[in-house]
């Protein structure tokens, strides 16, 4: 089966300008470092990492709302890396994208029947029905009331405003769905709503995700595959439950130990690896292995020889000493 | 046990054109030193008003405080509602202090981190500025940020996030306070470093002797570190007890809900999450009767009072362990053993 989205070494260095009016580059921000996945129909891969590693990035460089420095990207088996921004519009109606922050993706003066209608203006698609009825209907489905057609973003709590985000990403029926922290910014209650929001649309539709967070049990609750990443670069990528059970990377470890679990006994007992130091600046990494300078397990070999991604059993792991 | 803090009924409201806000409606609550007490609530539960009611931070114009709030210092009992402005600043630093949620907006981008943890230091202990200074490297140094000596001239920017947080408990810790406010500590961190700062935060804690205030909405972070906790809905505290009967047998259907609604890395990972239907309600316009009534599934169960229109008190219901509903405790029992964290099951 042709894998929905596949990435090839994919890389996007932004350029960082000396000062404000220098042309002259001072160096490059390597926000996303050479990956490599697929996602197969139907198919959820989470991605997570702490803050500065990447992974929003390689979201957006996806549906190509970046322009990637190197690698390619092929959708539905089309290499969409050099296609222009006309040519891509085609695209977008198949691939959408839930953002973060539901208080800033929404515009303010809009009414939430034009910010939902708008992939249908964009795309000159009239639904059967009329366009009124289709948003209606969508709103219906993500559990709005369809009689607040008219009103606008700040009449809407959080939660709901991720919803009117959902409903304008599942408009045109796309086959692909970047989900970036669609949940980090909603309290738990109202988080498992979305969740659940989430995986009955992707039951109904058979849409693929990418599911992009920084907290690792939302992930693995929604993921069929996980990959980590640090740094720009993915360190492990697996099936979700070898993952968590038997995770083979170092930082995959810490990563995972360091999550509080609401269990106060478990809490008590377990062990807990902790990281020294801070995530290292992406501007200038550390050479090697670019989880080094925190791994406990780092030797001479790590400093030097960057780790290619491996296969250990049904997990790829980028490291010289995998557990 | 030394009692530090005593807050009695509680109640803060803002007056709006809207009508009046009731951010916190009729708390207590005690702190002991040594122990670590957790508010655990979802944003606009009231958590955070009560937190910078206990340091007299709310603009006394634009709030109504009623209730009592007293701090145990080594100079007596104050009631923080009732006392002034010169009082108040003899407490704050001293007898109580606070590390603020954002660490990258709560320290001056202009002055040096040692110009400003110098500050927080000089006003309570009226210092030379040479032994200011040495007692900064020295805090610096306990709160493990290496090279101190160099690092005490630096700027905020040139700290990350998680070396931010370590220079505001450093300032916090400072006066050697007895009491330690931590308004979400860690909800700005990434899970690595907030577990370096959680286990700083034990460590001084063993250390010192104080007592914890810890304000948070996850509760992953009290599991780990809290010793008694405070469950609050709306701005009133809905159960009550020690961090086992919260997570092991909740009395409340609020905090059967709240840990249901959770996702852990060690659970099944497959399957529905049982959220919590519907949203809280407005401050403003709060219901009659239980605030939680029109999004509670056992609100039809109830016998011999109405959830919609009489409101429940929190009673206990077993020995340090209070909840506030109308269902029968068996019930409410059974229900909880249903929702309850699996323990040890890692």
């Amino acid at each position: 089966m042709t894998p929905i989205v596949k990435v090839e070494n994919l890389t996007k260095h932004f350029p960082i300008k000396k000062n404000a009016l220098a042309r002259r580059k001072a160096g490059n921000v390597k926000a996303v470092d050479g990956i490599s996945f697929e996602i197969a129909p139907g198919e959820t891969l989470g991605m997570v990492g702490e803050s500065g590693c990447g992974k929003t990035t390689a979201g957006r460089t996806i549906i190509k709302l970046y322009e990637p420095t190197g690698g390619k990207i092929y959708f539905e088996g089309e290499d969409i890396t050099e296609i222009s921004p006309s040519a891509m519009r085609s695209y977008r109606s198949k691939m959408q994208i839930i953002f973060q922050d539901p208080f800033a993706s929404l515009n303010p003066r809009h009414t939430i029947g034009r910010i939902i209608a708008a992939p249908f203006e964009i795309q000159n698609i009239t639904p059967e029905g009329g366009v009124k009825r289709a948003v209606q209907t969508l709103m219906e489905r993500v559990g709005l009331n369809p009689e607040h057609y008219n009103r606008f973003p700040h009449e809407f709590s959080g939660g709901q405003r991720q919803r009117i985000g959902i409903a304008r990403s599942i408009a045109l029926k796309p086959k692909f769905i970047v989900a970036d922290e669609p949940v980090s910014a909603l309290d738990v209650s109202i988080q498992a709503q979305i969740i659940n929001l989430l995986d009955d649309l992707q039951t109904e539709f058979g849409m693929s995700f990418l599911f992009i967070a920084h907290d690792l049990s939302v992930v693995q609750h929604i993921s069929d595959r996980v990959a980590v990443m640090y740094l720009g670069k993915i360190m492990e990528i697996a099936p979700t439950t070898d993952l968590y059970a038997a995770p083979h990377h170092p930082y995959t470890k810490a990563l995972l130990s360091a999550v509080p679990v609401p269990d106060p006994q478990t809490e008590r007992t377990r062990e807990r690896i902790l990281l020294h130091g801070d995530l290292p600046s992406p501007m200038n990494p550390p050479t090697g292995c670019v989880f080094n300078t925190r791994c406990w397990k780092a030797q001479d070999r790590c400093r030097i020889d960057e780790p290619e991604l491996l296969q250990i059993g049904a997990s790829s792991v980028a490291c010289h000493f995998p557990e | 046990m030394t009692r530090l803090l005593d807050i009695n009924d509680l109640h803060v409201t803002f007056p709006t054109e809207d009508g009046n806000v009731k951010a916190v409606d009729g708390l207590s609550l005690t702190l002991d030193a040594g122990e670590t007490v957790a508010i655990v609530g979802e944003s606009g539960s009231g958590k955070t008003v009560t937190s910078l009611s206990v340091l007299g931070l709310h603009n006394k114009k634009r709030t109504r405080l009623t209730g009592e709030i007293l701090v145990h210092s080594e100079r007596g009992v104050v009631d923080v509602v009732s006392c002034d402005d010169e009082e108040l600043r003899k407490l704050r630093g001293s007898a109580v202090a606070m590390i603020f949620q954002d660490p990258m907006s709560s320290l001056h981008p202009y002055y040096s981190i040692g110009n400003q943890l110098s500050e927080a230091y000089r006003v309570v202990t009226k210092a030379s500025k040479k032994d200011a200074l040495k007692r900064c490297v020295e805090m610096l140094d306990l709160v493990g940020i290496p090279e101190p000596q160099k690092r005490v001239k630096e700027y905020p920017h040139q700290f990350s996030g998680g070396m931010r947080q370590r220079v505001m408990i450093a300032m916090a810790i400072i006066n050697n306070p007895r009491i330690l406010i931590a308004d979400e500590p860690t909800t700005a961190l990434d899970v690595t470093v907030q577990a370096q700062i959680l286990s700083l935060l034990k460590e001084l804690q063993r250390e010192f002797n104080m007592g914890i205030l810890l304000i948070t909405h996850d509760l992953g972070v009290v599991a780990e570190v809290a010793d008694r906790v405070n469950v609050m809905y709306a701005g009133k505290v809905v159960e009550r007890g020690t961090v086992d009967d919260i997570y092991y047998r909740p009395l409340a259907p609020y905090t059967m809900g709240l840990l249901s609604s959770i996702p852990s890395v060690y659970g099944k990972g497959t399957g529905r999450l049982s959220a919590i239907p519907g949203q809280p309600p407005s401050l403003i316009s709060l219901p009659e009767g239980c605030s939680f009534a029109s999004r509670c599934s056992f609100a039809s169960q109830v016998v011999g009072a109405s959830c919609a229109t009489d409101a429940p008190q929190l009673i206990e219901d077993e020995p340090g362990h209070s909840a506030r509903c109308h269902l029968a405790l068996a019930d409410r029992r059974t229900a909880g053993a249903k929702f309850a964290a699996k323990g040890g099951t890692a």
